[in-house]
């Protein structure tokens, strides 16, 4: 069986369905942009919630608690990181306006601060971030006034211990407690976040569970629990526990694949269409080639070929656990355009010895070169191709493992190259 | 050695301990004289200061050796080899697996070696049946195209793991042996020819220990020297090889397949339960510590190895390997033609009565290793009976049996129950295998951690290597109470480090895809790259 291809046409298609994908995908549509998004499922399933703007500077200790005084001192010790090119106020600004439109759109989220914030994680430490979700931000801020507070966890949900939280926490936040509760209707065997999520947007569920989380409160009036609070309505879902308990609820993210990852997977997914984007989510795109006048993108679904001309494209394919970049036994290699890749000199190089040195690993400084546009470079330093574009951590020079600043390096060099493939479309 | 006589006595602060035999050793050879002694009606203290298998016998191929392996230059090691194989799979057949195995030549390799081959095989008595090319790549469909000469042995592979613990957990239970991990020699107090005590630390606490024994047996496997000269004597010679290994993701064969051809680089692929393992390399080596895989290893072992199996170069590696050989020093020329014979020193020519070294030799002839030693101890001691190992069959407690590839699964499938979460999802590890490992495997009594636990276990032998129920099971044991503050966090950390040490050669693939997964989660979220710094901004000093 054969099926006619598909053709759509678009002013900018942006390759990739990570952080970096849709925040391009956010900043086109605010530009009036027709646009197509296309690209594998992404690790956005993995993502936390929250959005790191830089939490660390490669090898120092101390955690940042002002991200944007840390970019000051990224720009002298790492000039040629992706963010050390950007200026301030529009790392502002393109934060600004992911946050707004996700709040806009149903998952409200903190706007960015001058500040981080200190936000809880799953085995009971700390980490820095910049923004979080509504229904994670009282944690941080009981946290941050040492009021006491009750962990609550779930029988049969493995990976998330309210001891764990309580036993390493417990030293910087005395007033810390821990329950263990039974899900309502999942009393027996293994639970999942995704499921019991699904299940709170349920009222009846919803009531059951606010009972059981009154009783275990008793005198106190804040309680975390695992990130399972809804899958489309999180805040409806969160505003309703706490009115139903009277108590002050947040929640604490999991392992992953997490909740509110898919939260935001699903939101763009249910979102962008609406709002004219023309979404082929979880394709990869098999080729990628320049005419004249703009860019061919083919690609197939269940439905057969597709064909994308776009006059301008954004490539934020991530790194390898994304398909942005490939390791083989001897180098690493961009697939889809076999763009130059910036990288140590053997695999011999690609690790430290010790995984968690705080100097970072340099296979994660590999990458693709960019000029100040955002254009990928050739062998000779020169565009590839004045229509195409590169954003996300597919980008050298940085290593966004150690600087806590995936989110930030996504966002941030999204803008840019929105901003500047508009320039180009506009002109 | 301290011969002074105040060390002959105890020092206040210290632990005595008082055994009537002390092992030094927890590999094969040492939890194989702890068994023997025991079915001697001999209780023996062993003591590693590691764990179980930590040096050579947790670091080879697991290969049952028919002997055909040791035809061409050393028949008296392939008749020990055919005789050992035949004695441990009638008594341990739970730790064996019956492959079989295949000699294959391919274009290109000399055909004089092979042609000699099943006389060489005859003359050690070892049952050797030549089969066609086409023969052979119907058994095993992944072997070379180029395949000239092929023939079946009866090789076999053998769980070292499973097999220590085994002899520990069957020690104690026949006649309350002891088994203290983490426990190092740090000297011996000597006096007129007697070690009146060895000196030990525990390398965890700090604490030092006093064990007095009647007999002290040193199967320290390539330490061996070094226990040694602590006591005074000079006549263990050792020289290191340091061989690595790789694990491929899946099991590419039924059979061990072996290169016919003298030893040498990657000649060797043993199936492991679900997996198979392709080795080795060997280069001398004067390092015993932090001995670790290079790039260069894993790449010699690969690029050999798919002389004989061409998808070997193309297959998913999850991980590496190296550990240190112990050779006897008698040997000339390269040390793939060095003895793999073993050497008993009874010391006495060093003035020692009551001491006695065992090194050399291989996971094949462990359990005749531990006989010869066992007997020269009861010898010395006067009692104790005869050598019951080469009939008893040795007992299969619960609790040992998680290490074995492919295992878990079936069990978990017979006990059918579904409040029995898997913690490890790679490997099918169960919440109740944690369970019984903390309440029964032998080493656990005092202190456990997760990296003894994966000891025990298959946690963290899959594609992931541990990154997701490495935190699982750290969760688990923070809600069992085991952990009670931030020592679960370190040992995290430590587990993850240990783990990486075997991936960080092979990650390429999709492995890096994994492995920037685990490590945006250990580092990137759970902030384990800094703990020990990590000093929380104190929540009433933040800025405002």
């Amino acid at each position: 069986m054969t099926s006619a291809t598909r053709h759509l046409h678009c002013e900018l298609a942006v390759i990739g369905s990570g952080i970096a994908g849709f925040a391009a995908s956010i900043f086109a549509t605010n530009r009036r942009l027709s646009t197509a998004q296309v690209g594998n499922t992404g690790a956005i399933a993995y993502t936390t919630g929250y959005l790191d703007l830089l939490g660390a500077i490669s090898g120092e200790n101390q955690a940042l608690t002002d991200p944007w005084q840390g970019l000051v001192r990224l720009r002298n010790c790492e000039p040629n990181h992706p963010l050390s090119s950007l200026a301030e106020d529009n790392i502002r600004q393109a934060f600004s306006e992911f946050t707004d439109f996700v709040s806009d759109a149903g998952i409200l989220y903190t706007p960015p601060a001058d500040h981080n914030i200190t936000a809880l994680t799953p085995a009971g430490t700390l980490k820095q971030t910049l923004c979080v979700p509504a229904t994670m931000a009282a944690g941080p801020r009981a946290f941050q006034a040492q009021n006491p507070c009750l962990i609550i966890d779930f029988k049969g949900l493995k990976g998330f211990s309210g001891r764990q939280v309580v036993a390493n926490l417990k030293d910087h936040w005395p007033g810390l407690s821990c329950r263990r509760l039974t899900f309502p209707g999942m009393e027996r065997g293994e639970l999942y976040p995704e499921v019991m999520a699904r299940a709170l947007e349920v009222p009846a569920i919803r009531r059951q569970l606010a009972e059981l989380l009154r009783q275990a409160a008793a005198e106190v009036t804040i309680v975390g629990l695992p990130a399972v609070l809804g899958m489309h309505n999180p805040d409806l879902v969160h505003r309703d526990l706490e009115q139903l308990t009277g108590l002050t609820i947040f929640e604490i993210p999991t392992m992953p694949p997490s909740v509110p990852g898919i939260r935001l997977r699903e939101l763009f997914e249910q979102l962008f269409p609406q709002r004219g984007l023309t979404l082929v989510p979880q394709q990869k795109v098999d080729r990628l080639h320049f005419t004249g006048e703009g860019a061919l993108l083919e690609l197939a679904d269940n439905f057969g070929p597709i064909t994308i001309e776009a006059k301008a494209v954004i490539l934020a394919t991530g790194r390898f656990l994304s398909g942005g970049l490939q390791a083989d036994v001897t180098r690493i290699s961009e697939p889809l355009l076999d763009l130059p890749v910036s990288q140590p000199a053997s695999r011999a190089e690609w690790y430290r010895d010790q995984y968690t040195d705080r100097l970072g690993h340099p296979i994660h400084q590999a990458g693709i070169e960019i000029d100040l546009r955002g254009r990928p470079l050739d062998r000779n330093g020169e565009p590839v191709n004045p229509r195409l574009f590169a954003a996300g951590v597919i980008l050298a020079h940085q290593d966004w493992i150690r600087g806590r600043s995936g989110a930030g390096i996504a966002i941030a060099t999204a803008f840019r190259a929105v901003t500047a493939a508009e320039q180009l479309l506009r002109s | 050695m301290t011969p002074a006589n105040v060390l002959a006595n105890s020092l206040p602060g210290e632990q005595l301990i008082e055994t009537p035999v002390l092992i030094i050793g927890g590999g094969v050879t040492g939890t194989g004289i702890m068994r023997d002694l025991a079915l001697r009606g001999l209780p023996s203290l062993l003591i590693d200061k590691r764990d179980l298998c930590a040096g050579a016998s947790g670091g080879n191929h697991g290969l049952l050796h028919s002997g055909a392996r040791y035809v061409s230059n050393d028949l008296h090691s392939a008749i020990e080899c055919r005789q050992e194989n035949l004695i441990l799979k009638q008594i341990a057949p739970h730790c064996i697996e019956e492959t079989g195995g295949l000699f294959v030549a391919v274009d290109g390799d000399d055909l004089d070696f092979a042609s000699r081959f099943p006389d060489l095989c005859a003359a050690a008595g070892i049952s050797c049946e030549e089969l066609s090319a086409a023969e052979a790549r119907k058994l095993e469909p992944l072997l070379s195209e180029r395949l000239v000469r092929a023939f079946a042995v009866p090789d076999a592979t053998i769980d070292p793991f499973r097999l220590a613990l085994a002899n520990v957990a069957h020690a104690g239970q026949l006649c309350g042996s002891l088994y203290r991990p983490h426990t190092e020699i740090e000297d011996f107090a000597v006096v007129d020819g007697e070690i009146m005590a060895a000196l030990c630390r525990d390398a965890r606490s700090g604490a030092r220990l006093r064990i007095v024994a009647a007999q002290y047996v040193n199967a320290g496997g390539a330490w061996a020297m070094a226990i040694a000269r602590l006591a005074g004597c000079s006549d263990v010679n050792l020289s290191y090889s340091k061989g690595t290994l790789v694990v491929s993701h899946d099991r590419l064969t039924t059979r061990v397949i072996n290169r016919l051809r003298p030893p040498a680089d990657g000649d060797i692929l043993v199936p492991g339960g679900t997996v198979s393992v392709l080795g080795t390399t060997s280069l001398r080596s004067s390092n015993l510590e932090g001995v670790r895989p290079t790039v260069a290893e894993v790449d010699a072992n690969v690029l050999e190895g798919a002389a004989m199996l061409p998808v070997l170069a193309t297959a998913r590696y999850i991980r590496a390997f190296s550990r240190v050989r112990p050779l006897l020093q008698d040997a000339v020329g390269d040390d793939r033609s060095a003895t793999r014979g073993f050497a008993l020193f009874d010391h006495l020519d060093q003035g020692l009565n009551n001491f006695c070294t065992i090194t050399g030799g291989k996971l094949t002839t462990f359990r005749l290793m531990a006989e010869k030693t066992a007997d020269l101890v009861v010898e010395r001691l006067g009692r104790g009976g005869p050598c019951r190992t080469t009939s008893e069959p040795l007992a299969d407690t619960g609790a040992c049996r998680w290490t074995e590839a492919g295992a878990s699964p079936r069990y978990w499938y017979q006990a059918n129950d579904a409040e029995d979460t898997i913690l490890c999802e790679c490997e099918m590890v169960p919440t109740s295998a944690i369970d019984e490992i903390l309440a029964c495997a032998p080493g656990l009594e005092e202190k456990m951690s997760l990296e003894a636990i994966a000891l025990r276990s298959r946690a963290g032998k899959g594609p992931c290597q541990g990154s997701f129920c490495g935190i699982r099971i750290a969760s688990y044991l923070y809600e069992r109470g085991y952990y009670q503050d931030r020592t679960g966090l370190t040992h995290m950390r430590d587990f993850f480090n240990e783990r990486f040490k075997g991936m960080r050669t092979v990650i390429w693939g999709r492995q890096a895809a994994q492995m920037e997964l685990a490590e945006a989660l250990h580092c990137g979220l759970l902030g384990l790259d800094n703990l020990d710094d990590d000093s929380p901004p104190a929540a009433s000093g933040r800025q405002p």
